[in-house]
């Protein structure tokens, strides 16, 4: 008891989560009742194989989705009753997206790709800019700024993405499958680049992964199999992704 | 600040597909380009005809024998009517609030000189007509009430005329020149008129009414009531406000002579040049706004093409979409994102559809010779109208866009 209250607030306090699709006459029990709480400063990956439920969980924990049922509070905001535009504005504020696929813009410089989430959050162009500098500056890409997307490698359009969910200050940052699409050596990189933020300034990263090297970097790992929680334990082997750090 | 952001976005995607772009607002600018240029030649054309009538003089009533036909067959009559001298005279005496008066007697013939000859309408007049008609002295003078009286063989020529028998350099006053074979002594030439859709104006030979009818034509003159007969009669009433009740008081006034009974048609037509320009003027109005209507069509075929292409770009941007979605755009950002672009594709199309426009108008005024009259107006109108073709054609595909849901757009291959 008295070690629980000294904890601080959970970023993420979602209890028994649901979420059941109708397909044609049958109905998908996706979600059957995950309940998990994420402090800040966490590192952790959401681990299943497809069809698990792990793509559910991370839409409704982006509030991309929401849940059918279950209460899900994230950084002190109740979502489960928020319409699209309110969740928008939650999602602009509080989660960073990274995916596998990267998502960038084509033909749009990184200054630029990375300032997007700042234009719907309604801020001038000056402080856009000067954010997102200091965001690419953060992942190494200060002197990248003006690269075509299209123009950079895998790696460094990860990195990209990720400058793009590090500018908003969020909550959380959300990766799914972020080294996917990546050979060995750059997904290493693009895992140290989370290890050092997370360590660094204290950013808390949840991986959707069903990719165990990825796992493997993470403080707390949660299993998830046919739309239950069935592990949430510590990783007591965590790798250091940096080899020069 | 949102919208600049907006509108920089648009450019910038449209930048980015530029052949897409530009195949795409040509659909617009054709439309665009085909409304301006054929509104501003039917207006053009419009002004150049009313200025040809009001050329031929202002307030200008006419007097002609015979009935203006309605149709076809609607009562000929068996023997043409005839207006003689004494019509001229009882028109001439009794008609109030007229500035200027005048006769004349009109037959086509040949103006000879050493080898050289020159086919024309000589016509007769008394001395008021060519001011009446407008027509300015270049050199000489004009046919005055001495030559009518003396019945003198003189010549007042337009400019064809003096081009068909004199060499440039020439001087025509003084020449003498044969018409049916009698010799003819040239007074004046007049100041060019140029031509116009009724014909080459400057080919017109004036002499006096007296002389036409009794030595050049006699016997073409001779009516059947043994009087000389008259081509038209001329008035110009003294402004817009008598014109009318001279065009009354004149139809009364050849009624009560020739002994028409009330009810029974008119044997004679009389009009006025207002008249004319304002049943030209709309026919040509109506005409106009005809080919504006068709090549309106053509910018609504334009507008469709504006949307086949935003739902081609929202198919292939759905994970673009799905994106801004999942980094805070709300509805209303992506749809205004697909709207301004719509809107900035439609427009731009407009602009370059006014140069089209402007261009085409020029070129065939400059083909055809008529005045194009580019209207700013019409300019804003149809750059505007571009504006809302862009809006409406955009809107649909723009609504899709906002619907998406982020999940699908993402997921989206």
């Amino acid at each position: 008891m008295t070690i629980t209250s000294t904890m601080p607030d959970p970023v993420i306090d979602a209890d028994l989560l649901t979420k059941t699709y109708k397909l044609g006459e049958n109905e998908v029990h996706a979600l059957q009742g995950a309940t998990l709480k994420i402090y800040p400063g966490d590192l952790l990956a959401i681990m299943g194989p497809s069809g698990s439920g792990k793509s559910t969980l991370m839409n409704i924990l982006g509030c991309l989705d929401q849940a059918t049922a279950g209460t899900y509070r994230l950084d002190g905001v109740d979502v489960e009753n928020l319409d699209d535009d309110a969740l928008a504005e939650v999602r602009n504020r509080k989660i960073g997206f990274v995916f596998q696929s990267f998502n960038l813009l084509r033909r749009t410089s990184a200054l630029s790709n990375v300032e997007q989430p700042l234009i719907y959050s309604g801020l001038r162009a000056r402080e856009r800019r000067e954010r997102s500098a200091a965001a690419l500056r953060a992942v190494g890409l200060g002197d990248r700024l003006d690269h075509q997307a299209n123009e950079l490698s895998g790696g460094q359009q990860q990195r990209v993405a990720i400058a793009r969910a590090l500018v908003t200050d969020p909550a959380i940052i959300l990766a799914d499958e972020p080294t996917g699409n990546l050979d060995s050596k750059s997904g290493a990189e693009i895992m140290c680049l989370f290890q050092r933020l997370n360590e660094q300034k204290g950013i808390t990263v949840i991986f959707v992964t069903h990719d165990q090297r990825i796992a493997s970097h993470c403080r707390r790992i949660i299993r998830i199999s046919d739309g239950k929680i069935v592990a949430d334990e510590v990783n007591p082997d965590q790798l250091r992704a940096c080899i020069d750090v | 600040m949102f919208l600049i952001e907006v509108i920089r976005l648009a450019f910038r995607t449209l930048i980015a597909n530029p052949l897409r772009a530009i195949l795409t607002l040509l659909g617009i600018s054709i439309g665009v380009g085909a409304v301006i240029a054929l509104i501003s030649i039917g207006n053009g054309v419009q002004h150049y005809v009313t200025d040809q009538f009001s050329s031929a003089g202002t307030n200008v009533i006419t007097v002609t024998p015979g009935r203006m036909q309605r149709g076809f067959g609607g009562g000929a009559f068996a023997q043409p009517a005839q207006l003689t001298m004494s019509d001229w005279r009882a028109v001439a005496s009794g008609v109030q609030g007229t500035s200027a008066m005048g006769v004349s007697f009109s037959r086509a013939s040949n103006i000879v000189f050493s080898g050289k000859s020159s086919s024309v309408n000589i016509d007769g007049i008394s001395p008021q007509v060519t001011s009446i008609q407008g027509w300015t002295i270049a050199t000489g003078r004009f046919i005055d009430d001495a030559d009518v009286a003396s019945r003198s063989r003189v010549l007042v020529i337009g400019q064809s005329v003096a081009k068909d028998l004199f060499e440039s350099g020439e001087d025509p006053i003084d020449q003498s020149v044969r018409v049916n074979g009698l010799p003819f002594r040239i007074v004046g030439t007049l100041v060019s008129k140029g031509s116009s859709f009724l014909g080459d104006q400057d080919a017109i030979a004036f002499t006096p009414i007296t002389t036409a009818q009794e030595r050049l034509f006699g016997s073409q003159s001779q009516g059947t009531s043994g009087e000389r007969i008259i081509s038209t009669i001329l008035l110009q009433a003294n402004d817009d406000a008598s014109r009318p009740a001279v065009q009354r008081d004149t139809a009364q006034i050849l009624a009560d002579k020739r002994k028409i009974e009330p009810g029974e048609p008119n044997d004679f037509t009389v009009r006025s040049q207002a008249e004319l320009v304002n049943s030209f003027g709309l026919v040509l109005a109506a005409l106009t706004t005809f080919l504006g209507a068709i090549a309106a069509i053509s910018l609504l075929v334009g507008g469709v093409g504006i949307m086949n292409i935003m739902l081609v770009s929202v198919t292939e941007r759905t994970r673009e979409i799905g994106l801004r979605k999942a980094i805070g755009a709300k509805s209303g950002a992506i749809l205004s994102q697909f709207l301004v672009e719509a809107i900035v594709l439609a427009t731009l199309g407009g602009m370059v559809g006014v140069l089209i426009g402007v261009a085409g108008a020029n070129l065939a005024s400059r083909l055809a010779g008529i005045p194009a009259d580019v209207q700013p107006a019409s300019v804003l109108v149809a750059v505007g109208f571009s504006t809302l073709v862009g809006l409406f054609f955009g809107l649909w595909p723009a609504r899709r866009a906002s619907r998406l849901s982020p999940i699908e757009a993402l997921r989206f291959e």
